[in-house]
């Protein structure tokens, strides 16, 4: 459904857009439950989510846990909910256990529907822009690892092509 | 692929103004002098000429070999660099959205067999 955009808006903020072909009260459950969040919200193929605990109310926490099944590495954030407007926005902040970027970082999440379909913005701002660039470091570097691990997959099994 | 983080950090804060920006996307259909860079915006030369200096700094700007004009150019690589930066994280969260279209889709044909 349409091409995810991302954006630098200023020195400290990254910006995700993207159209989904949903109303948005599901997509904002697919956002909120957490049986459903685990579903998608993996990051690189090889990852899971064994834990998504999601206390959903202003001043509520959320702890979410991922697992690369190949070694048991796990990566754990936290946060807490500052404003909830269902079915159209969230803002929450984020911490990774491993403090891998300076601080705690601020999500929006805004969801837009219009003849059925929706449009999410997410807008991660940092607390420096120190912080926003070692994120995108991060991911670029795992993402590089995860398209050398599609590419294995392609190598070394056919029927994974279709992934 | 080894990048180095401060030319990173001078291209990223050189992008985050909006003219700078702006200047690129001209550069982008060809080299242009900065008589010719400030006719589209609202500021004076010298201001044109303040941002262009940023943008040489970050790599991301070379001057032109005529003399005369000083046209200025775009150097692509400095730019790609950036760019594959952002397309490495677009392409995650794209994988995690490409779930979810599959999960929205699952949730739509449950809500229909409700319905019905």
């Amino acid at each position: 459904m349409g091409q995810l955009k991302v954006t630098t808006p200023s020195d400290r903020e990254l910006a995700m857009t993207r159209a989904f072909d949903a109303p948005r009260r599901l997509v904002f459950d697919a956002h909120t439950k957490p049986e459903l969040v685990k579903r998608w919200l993996l990051g690189p193929p090889g990852w899971s989510m064994p834990v998504c605990e999601i206390n959903l109310r202003v001043g509520g926490k959320y702890r979410y846990v991922w697992r690369r099944d190949a070694d048991g590495t796990q990566m754990g954030m936290r946060g807490a909910y500052r404003e909830i407007v269902a079915p159209e926005r969230i803002v929450n902040t984020e911490r990774f256990d491993e403090a891998w970027y300076p601080g705690e970082a601020l999500n929006t999440l805004v969801l837009v529907e219009n003849g059925g379909r929706t449009t999410l913005t997410q807008t991660m701002r940092y607390e420096s822009r120190e912080a926003r660039d070692a994120v995108l470091k991060s991911d670029m570097e795992s993402g590089v690892a995860a398209s050398y691990d599609r590419l294995a997959e392609l190598l070394g099994s056919p029927s994974e092509a279709t992934r | 692929m080894v990048m180095k983080q401060t030319n990173l950090d001078a291209t990223f804060a050189a992008l985050a103004d909006p003219t700078r920006r702006a200047i690129l996307a001209r550069l982008a259909s060809g080299e242009a002098s900065v008589a010719e860079l400030a006719q589209p915006f609202a500021i004076s030369q010298p201001a044109i000429s303040k941002h262009l200096k940023v943008l040489e700094r970050a790599g991301l700007v070379r001057r032109g070999r005529d003399a005369q004009r000083r046209p200025r150019r775009l150097e692509p690589k400095r730019l790609a660099e950036a760019t594959e930066w952002l397309e490495r994280y677009r392409q995650l969260w794209e994988g995690n959205y490409r779930r979810l279209d599959a999960l929205l889709e699952d949730l739509k044909t449950k809500e229909r067999k409700w319905d019905s």
